[in-house]
């Protein structure tokens, strides 16, 4: 039984990749799980994994080469299987491409195929629609489902949930529509949106009848929120965020949906404003100095206190700690900060999960490790998704302040500028001291300036006395 | 006085429907209705016309009995018997609801309700006397609609000459000539009935086609249908001149610029319904009105006053029976504090009309397509191919089937054709289970079957029909 190496979308939003390097040649033996190739996204280098054991009989695609999703890179197959048909396919297939019809892959191509499954039900279909309208009935999609490594066939009694993890990193669990017994729910038409818009079923929260997907959870999730300049769009929806409880939906006052439509037409899709403070950071610097002075373990960087400081405060202010979400906002009961890491095409926002439960010693050895993936471009989705707040720092640059701008559907990002000695008045008297200026941009939908201004309160008050960053809550 | 969970005002599809939910869901619930129960549904609509249709069905099909074999003598028509038919039906299904209301110990109040304070109802009875009830949880106002004449052109409802639909369900016989004004659901069945019985029936409608709101191509093909079997088809007309005689009305008739005067025995006004707000205590509950005269309401069926809700015909438009009935039963849900009712979908809700041939619809036109701008294919089956109409002889009409042209959606059907009414809910289903083309096709159709020009219409739109 021959496996097809396609091109895998292994970022929710890539429809393209770039084949850096092969680990694997041909004649090389594979197990499933090996890895074959180094792959880079649209964000990040990451692996290409085998689903199926034989040889590598043939590689199509050669290093440096871009490949959209979905297209054969390689076939693995017993050293005496017959793998003609598989390269003929394939070649009158790229022929067909060659006319641009469909960016994105059918469901069919994108995930693991074995031969001796039955696609010719799919080609009288497909013929019938020359445009290539890349229609796959549904009943072959069906048949496509397994993506494990060579399931064993049981053509009249499926297994009751194939949905076994691939040797992948981040598993693809429904690409290839729901599985025969028909227990994840979703309409035809929600399926076949979502295929030819490379869209992971697992990811999209069902809306319809006992929590069915319909098509306007998939319109919704294709409706990416308007993407920063410079800054990836990414999905709003992860899968660290969307378990239930860990967030409570408030629904939308009258004012509120008065307030939010007035500032969307006045100001654009997320009417910000900013709000700016100056903290006392005088204490944070002795802190780190003293914590310096006891070896370079004990290292902190001021952004390690804003992150922890941050955390700590939107613990305290769900409201801050939101998204918008159209129709509700969101409060989430979990706190997720991302962090901005400047890389060399652009910047990346990895992800402190749970920033406020962890001690700060422990989001400092987790923003080296996170910001030193960035910049090798090694991070995988999971790890830049699904945050709740955003902090952004140029402090490094020596900008002492600027605004950043919102990752919707956050509420909102905290833009931390550099800690410097500046003259103030204390007690009537012109000292110097450690200054450090933060502007938070909000999304007015979400966040009144008067919210805005006690979750800065709660800031200022940590950072201005971080030894209160040992204990779990401010209150 | 005696207090409820639920108080409906109107005992028509909406609130008695509603209202069963209501009791299922273990609400105490009082449906307070001053006619009989069912409503103008049951009483003075879909129920007695569908009757008098019935009627007309057998007296068009009795006339090519001798084709069929069928030798049926000397054949002549009554309307008055077949009024009292469709009256004995009507009564028969208000009876039915009333059966069901005791099966469900819902309380029945015959009397008019006036809502009188924040979650009270006070109630006349037919001897005048007046009773107060409490609602804990809602009121819920399903009062319906009226037919309304058109006094504006001198058409003034008079139970004589200018008749409502209501009037003519009790007429005891046709009269010899008729001029129907409006041509939606309406008056294309009463068209449709009283040609059958007899009458030459002049169909009138200000809009340029018969069932403006039904695709264009389903219009024509009723016209040609209608002008076969002589019903004098008057599209664009604007009538003036109204003059109500002892024993004619004559008016006169402009269309495309050409004006002739028409004198008949009765007029028909099958033209507008007003809803019933009047002497409900509305303004005074906070309950307001939008700017065509229906009861404001949001997704919810809640009104501006909080407690109070509207459902059905009085709450706007489409003015059907099954949607108001939805309405109730996704109110009682909410009412009940159910976790993701599913909300009334009114993109999805069929337009049924029962003349002969039939029209049946879902979804948009194809002219709604043209103007959101969509990409769509069209795909049609005629009932000349299909094996069953030819059986019955009755091969007038089509399957149109319009679907989204990348994703196969199904936008909208249209159905000309005998039993069109009931084959429609086959796409209603698909639509609302999000179907596309390819599933109404993978279904096997029986064989043989009118339902097979639905399969046979969805295969077209993919360019495979196989029959024609």
């Amino acid at each position: 039984m021959a496996t097809k190496v396609v091109m895998e979308a292994l970022s929710p939003t890539m429809e393209e990749g770039r084949l850096v390097k092969w680990l694997k040649h041909e004649g090389d033996a594979v197990k499933s799980g090996d890895v074959l190739a180094e792959v880079e996204t649209d964000k990040a280098v990451m692996e290409l994994a085998a689903r199926g054991d034989g040889v590598i009989r043939k590689v199509l695609a050669a290093e440096g080469d871009a490949s959209p999703v979905g297209t054969l890179l390689a076939v693995i197959a017993p050293a005496d299987e017959n793998i003609d048909a598989i390269l003929a396919e394939a070649g009158s297939r790229a022929a067909a491409g060659g006319n641009g019809a469909q960016p994105a892959a059918s469901p069919v191509e994108a995930s693991v195929q074995t031969t001796d499954q039955p696609s010719a039900q799919a080609a009288p279909a497909r013929a019938a629609e020359p445009q290539g309208e890349a229609s796959t009935p549904p009943q072959s999609a069906v048949a496509t489902a397994p993506t494990a490594p060579a399931p064993p066939r049981q053509p009249a009694a499926p297994p009751p949930m194939p949905a076994p993890a691939p040797p992948r990193p981040q598993p693809q669990p429904s690409r290839a529509a729901p599985s025969a017994d028909g227990r994840q729910r979703s309409s035809p038409l929600a399926r076949r949106l979502a295929s030819e818009r490379g869209i992971d079923l697992g990811t999209v929260a069902g809306s319809g009848p006992g929590g069915r997907i319909v098509k306007r959870d998939i319109e919704s999730w294709i409706a990416p929120p308007p993407a920063a300049p410079g800054k990836p769009a990414e999905p709003p929806r992860k899968r660290f965020i969307t378990r239930e409880g860990d967030y409570q939906d408030i629904p939308l006052s009258q004012i509120r949906k008065t307030i939010a439509r007035r500032l969307v037409e006045s100001i654009g899709p997320v009417p910000t404003f900013y709000l700016t403070a100056e903290f006392d950071a005088s204490r944070a610097a002795e802190i780190r100095t003293q914590l310096k002075e006891l070896g370079d373990a004990y290292k902190l960087s001021f952004n390690d206190i804003v992150l922890k400081a941050v955390a700590n405060a939107l613990s305290d202010h769900p409201e801050v700690n939101a998204h918008w979400m159209g129709d509700r906002i969101r409060h989430f009961n979990r706190v997720h900060v991302a962090m901005a890491v400047a890389v060399e095409e652009g910047l990346i926002t990895p992800v402190i999960f749970d920033a406020d439960r962890k001690s700060i010693h422990d989001i400092a050895a987790e923003a080296r490790h996170l910001a030193e993936l960035a910049r090798l471009r090694k991070l995988t989705p999971e790890q830049y998704t699904g945050s709740t707040f955003s902090v952004s720092n140029l402090g490094m640059f020596g900008i002492d302040q600027f605004t950043a701008i919102i990752n919707p559907p956050e509420a909102g990002i905290l833009a931390v500028g550099a800690v410097e000695e500046k003259p103030v008045v204390i007690d009537g008297e012109l000292v110097v001291r450690p200054r450090m200026r933060v502007t938070m941009s909000c999304d007015h939908r979400v966040v009144d300036g008067a919210t805005g201004a006690r979750f800065l309160q709660t800031v200022r008050r940590l950072i201005e006395n971080p030894l209160l960053l040992i204990f779990p809550s401010t209150q | 006085m005696s207090s409820f969970d639920v108080i409906f005002i109107g005992g028509g599809p909406a609130g008695y429907v509603g209202a069963i939910r209501a009791a299922q869901l273990g609400m105490s619930v009082l449906v307070v209705e001053r006619d009989g129960l069912g409503g103008t549904c049951v009483l003075w609509g879909c129920i007695p016309a569908k009757a008098l249709l019935e009627s007309a069905s057998l007296a068009t099909k009795v006339k090519k009995a001798a084709e069929f074999g069928v030798n049926v003598g000397e054949v002549s028509f009554d309307y008055g018997v077949a009024m009292k038919r469709s009256r004995a039906v009507s009564t028969q299904n208000s009876k039915g609801v009333e059966f069901l209301f005791k099966k469900h110990k819902i309380t029945h109040i015959k009397g008019t309700g006036r809502i009188t304070g924040k979650n009270s109802v006070t109630v006349t009875t037919a001897d005048k006397k007046e009773e107060k009830h409490d609602a804990k949880k809602a009121i819920v106002i399903a009062t319906g609609s009226r037919v309304k004449g058109l006094p504006k052109a001198g058409l003034e409802l008079d139970k004589k000459r200018v008749l409502s639909s209501d009037d003519v369900l009790v007429l005891e016989q046709a009269p010899k000539t008729m001029a129907i004004v409006g041509a939606g659901a309406v008056g294309c069945e009463f068209a449709d009935v009283f040609a059958a019985f007899g009458t030459q029936v002049t169909l009138l409608d200000v809009m340029p086609a018969i069932l403006p709101l039904e695709d264009a191509e389903a219009s024509a093909e009723l016209t040609k249908s209608f002008k076969k079997r002589k019903i004098d088809v008057v599209t664009g007309a604007k009538i003036g001149n109204v003059k109500v005689g002892a024993n004619s009305v004559t008016m006169s008739v402009e269309t495309g610029g050409k004006s002739q005067s028409l004198e008949v025995e009765q007029v028909l006004i099958a033209a507008g319904r007003a809803p019933n707000v009047e002497e409900l205590g509305l303004k005074e509950a906070g309950v307001q009105l939008n700017d065509r005269g229906f009861v404001k309401i949001n997704e919810r069926m809640e009104t501006t006053a909080k407690g109070i809700y509207a459902i059905g015909d009085v709450a706007g438009p489409p003015m059907l029976a099954h949607k108001g009935s939805r309405e109730g039963v996704v109110l009682a849900e909410l009412l009940a504090g159910q976790q993701h009712v599913h909300p009334v979908n009114y993109g999805n809700i069929p337009n049924a009309t029962y003349c002969h041939p039939e029209v049946a619809s879902i979804g948009l036109t194809e002219q709604q397509c043209k103007d959101k701008k969509l990409e769509y294919k069209v795909g049609k089956f005629p009932f000349s191919a299909n094996g069953r109409a030819r059986t019955s002889g009755e091969t007038e009409g089509f399957v149109k089937i319009i679907r989204d042209a990348k994703y196969g959606e199904i936008l909208g059907a249209h159905i000309v054709g005998a039993h069109a009414t009931e084959l429609l809910h086959e796409l209603a289903v698909a639509r609302e289970n999000e179907f596309t083309v390819e599933e109404v096709d993978l279904a096997v159709h029986a064989h043989p079957t009118l339902s097979e020009a639905v399969a046979e219409a969805a295969l077209d739109s993919l360019g495979r029909v196989i029959h024609v």
